[in-house]
């Protein structure tokens, strides 16, 4: 990636940065194709930075490096069909290109304008070619307002931000608005954080500017601890200016001089980003002393987090930034007023500074409209699991679980029945198929038990136990638990143990009642919104799938065949042709052959129900049940 | 051995140097220690400590906080097995299951030719293509029982 920015200005006016803007405009239009080549996390480990050095030195030995200009971008979000190309001005979108596409991508899209049909997308169950991005169903019930630019930018080019109309709604609100305004405007646009709670962004800023401090914080939370999730990595590898453009309008509003990005390690290259735009944003003028020209100065530094879901919480977090433990504290004094080294503090979401740019430009009533009653914008999902197009969508507010799931995601793979989608991470909870037309937004998810949280969406098919799950989100917050208090740390044990012993078939009678009890004891009883929410994925499964918990503890049976003390594999002697593929499989010789074209045989007493023999049969001879 | 300590504590201080030993960089100090040094050897903790004017228990307290942290050296290669949520219902556990059985390890150990080291994250971004596994940083989607024989298979 090209570290190094063309020019090394200083925008001292708001007329400067227009100017430059013009500048750049120009520009574009003189270099007229464009190859993005997406380098997001999930396209990078389909080889897609090998695959943009071969774009580049193919332009090259071809001559063609003043006609067509080759840009790595950050995720497009239709990861599952990496690595993607995609050309414009014409949008045309190669998908699952390899390093032996590119030269006939040179010669025959570029320099011939022919259309490569192999390289096109084409709808599971269709045989119709796509040509263009935006007429992919998986991209065309979205609405990519905040998320859209991440395809078309370099994210370690200022320039690429500025020629969008990066840095505009700072330099309106620094030459053009009070703070007051911006908080009037925040307000009035309705946008509710998108960090987990739903909390009014504009009256979180309000109360920040009300205490009377010469030192205030602006943080922005990319923790994203909650595994399934994936925007806030995205935007900040993608669009690192606009989240920073974000801060500073903040920053702004509520009177602060200094601010924090939190990210986890497990992030680097959205660590490497943030960096290099804090870097370009500081010798351009846009962040430090006198930006742009007026009288307002903001300084950001980046926190790294060490990969704890707990470092995600407010007060945590920030004890975290301090360089002490993350461990919560009691919140009986707001960090909005008391925070960062008690000063009062600003914490927003990764998205939910990315949309405030938007709101600025064009206006709070432009915002308002889009979304439901009292969810505005939009939000961003990450759709994974057994669904057929995973990635990251960007969707109005109020779109039914099953226009994400089947319009979008394209539905279930392989045939198999939906059994559930999983929303809001380890606070939240699962929906059943009857809620499949659910209007998504923030209180409708939390009306049926379920919550917003970051965004994840889970799907799950038949082959998922609903037990399993929960015992799978209990064991991932007992594991992440500070343990400073009572009810979270014996509790959350507790209930997985409980849940372990149903698993192995040892469930009694009077288990889902003591489940319940102590998820509402957690609710009420646990210091911070990790043990608090903690039950949410209990409760929810057994208030969808009761009967799933029943087969487990009265019958002693997996339905789905997922939980292993309760299961055995077998050979359906009928479809078995001997192919042995599966006693090559299996890693404990559990499997013997019998001869050719005979059925193999499988002994119990030695499998240890890995399922390597199941996936590997091509015939469906291998049973579970 | 003298040699690899004074090594050791030449690392250390360009990494606090880098930071102004500025101890609200704490964490990134100690990953940055950790990247140079493959783990975080008791020296290290010391002269952290002390430079940094934070009270020793504080850094062990931080370090055994954090996951992302090692107090025992680590073998040369890193396997890192998704368990979030995305990749558990995929069948990450069959994956994981795969790997301690080829490698002979549990989750957390570190092979005794120091070859390997075995780990679990929750997470780590890439839900879309799971399960995932990342090996030495390297991304690899869509694993399953079969492709993790190839995987240890490339890591020579
Ligand atoms: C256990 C726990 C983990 C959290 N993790 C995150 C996180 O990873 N990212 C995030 O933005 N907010 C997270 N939150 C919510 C934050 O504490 C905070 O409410 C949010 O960052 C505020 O930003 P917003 O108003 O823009 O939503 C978490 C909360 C809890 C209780
Ligand atoms: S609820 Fe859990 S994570 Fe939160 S403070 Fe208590 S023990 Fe720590
Ligand atoms: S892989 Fe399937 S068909 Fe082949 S021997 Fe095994 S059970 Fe029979
Ligand atoms: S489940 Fe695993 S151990 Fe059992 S027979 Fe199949 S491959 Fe062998
Ligand atoms: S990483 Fe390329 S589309 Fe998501
Ligand atoms: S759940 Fe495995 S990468 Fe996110």
């Amino acid at each position: 990636m090209a570290l190094i920015q063309t020019k090394n200005i200083r925008l001292n006016s708001k007329k400067e940065l227009e100017d430059h803007r013009d500048g750049l405009n120009f520009n574009t239009q003189a270099s007229q194709r464009v190859i993005t080549v997406c380098c997001g996390t999930g396209c990078l480990a389909y080889g897609a930075s090998k695959l943009a050095q071969a774009f580049r030195d193919e332009i090259k030995s071809q001559g063609m490096e003043l006609q067509v200009t080759v840009k790595t971008t950050g995720c497009h979000g239709f990861c599952e069909r990496g690595p993607l190309v995609v050309i414009r001005p014409e949008n045309t979108l190669y998908q699952r290109v390899k390093f032996g596409d590119v030269a006939e991508i040179v010669t025959e899209t570029i320099s011939r304008n022919n259309v490569i049909e192999r390289l096109l997308y084409s709808a599971p169950g269709s045989t119709d070619k796509i040509t263009c991005e935006h007429d992919v169903p998986f991209y065309k019930k979205q609405m990519r307002l905040v998320f859209g630019a991440n395809g078309y930018i370099d994210p370690t080019s200022l320039d690429d931000y500025i020629a969008i109309g990066g840095y505009a709604a700072l330099s309106k609100a620094l030459f053009e608005m009070t703070a007051d305004d911006v908080i009037d405007e925040i307000r009035h646009s309705g946008l509710r954080g998108r960090g987990g709670g739903g909390f009014a962004t504009g009256a979180k800023w309000q109360s920040t500017r009300e205490v009377d401090d010469a030192l205030k914080y602006v943080i922005c939370n990319c923790d994203e601890g909650d595994p399934g999730a994936f925007m806030d990595r995205s935007l900040m590898e993608g669009n690192p200016h606009s989240i920073i453009e974000g801060m500073l309008i903040a920053a702004y509003a509520v009177g602060a001089h200094e601010g924090y990005i939190y990210i986890r390690h497990e992030y680097p290259v959205a660590l490497q980003n943030a960096e290099l735009a804090i870097k370009q944003a500081k010798s351009a003028g846009l962040l430090g002393e006198a930006i742009l020209g007026s009288e307002f100065s903001f300084d950001v530094k980046i926190s790294q987090g060490g990969g704890a879901f707990v470092c995600g919480e407010s007060t945590a977090l920030m004890a975290s930034v301090e360089g002490r433990v993350g461990e919560p504290r009691a919140k009986y004094v707001h960090t909005s007023e008391k925070g960062l080294w008690d000063h009062p503090t600003v914490l927003n979401n990764v998205e939910t500074l990315a949309n405030v740019p938007l709101i600025i430009n064009k206006g709070a009533d432009w915002f308002y409209e889009i979304g439901t009653a009292n969810s505005k914008g939009t939000k961003i999902f990450s759709l994974v699991g057994k669904v057929n197009n995973t990635g990251l969508i960007e969707v109005p507010m109020g779109i039914t679980l099953r226009e994400i799931i089947y319009d979008i995601g394209g539905g279930i793979p392989n045939g198999k029945k939906f059994k559930a989608v999983q929303t809001g991470g380890p606070s939240g909870g699962c929906l059943p198929e009857d809620k499949l037309d659910l209007n998504v937004d923030f209180d409708e998810l939390s009306k049926a038990g379920s919550m917003m949280g970051s965004g994840a969406m889970i799907v799950m098919d038949e082959d998922n136990c609903m037990v399993d799950i929960a015992r799978y989100f209990l064991s991932f917050l007992e594991g992440e638990s500070c343990g400073k208090c009572v009810p979270c740390r014996e509790g959350l044990k507790r209930m997985r143990q409980i849940l372990d012993r149903i698993i192995a078939g040892d469930g009694q009678e009077g288990d889902i009642e003591t489940l319940t009890d102590l998820s509402e004891a957690l609710t009420m009883g646990a210091l911070c919104g990790l043990g608090g929410s903690a039950g949410n994925p209990v409760l929810s499964t057994l208030r969808h799938f009761q009967n799933e918990y029943e087969a487990h503890i009265k019958d002693k049976r997996c339905p789905a065949g997922v939980c292993k003390p309760l299961i055995t594999y077998n050979i359906i002697d009928g479809n078995c042709t001997g192919c042995n593929l599966c006693v090559k499989a299996c890693p404990v010789n559990a499997i013997t052959s019998q001869g050719k074209k005979q059925p193999v045989i499988l002994d119990q007493t030695k499998c240890t129900k890995c399922g390597a023999c199941y996936d590997v049969c091509r015939l469906d001879a291998v049973e579970v049940k | 051995m003298t040699i690899t300590v004074n090594l050791n504590e030449a690392t250390v201080n360009k990494v606090l140097a880098k930071h102004n030993n500025d101890a609200s960089m704490l964490v990134a100090i100690l990953q940055d220690v950790q990247t140079e040094l493959n783990y975080l050897p008791k020296e290290a903790l010391v002269t952290i400590s002390e430079c940094l004017d934070v009270p020793l228990s504080r850094v062990y307290s931080v370090v055994t906080f954090f996951k992302a942290f090692s107090l025992k050296p680590r073998g040369r290669h890193s396997i890192h097995v998704c368990m979030g949520t995305a990749c558990h219902v995929r069948g990450a556990e069959k994956v994981l299951d795969k790997l301690e059985t080829d490698l002979c390890l549990c989750a957390g150990e570190t092979s005794t030719d120091m070859k390997f080291t075995l780990e679990t994250v929750n997470c780590v971004g890439a839900c879309a293509l799971g399960p995932v596994v990342v090996v030495d940083n390297e991304y690899v989607g869509q694993v399953n029982t079969d492709k993790v024989k190839s995987i240890l298979e490339s890591c020579k």
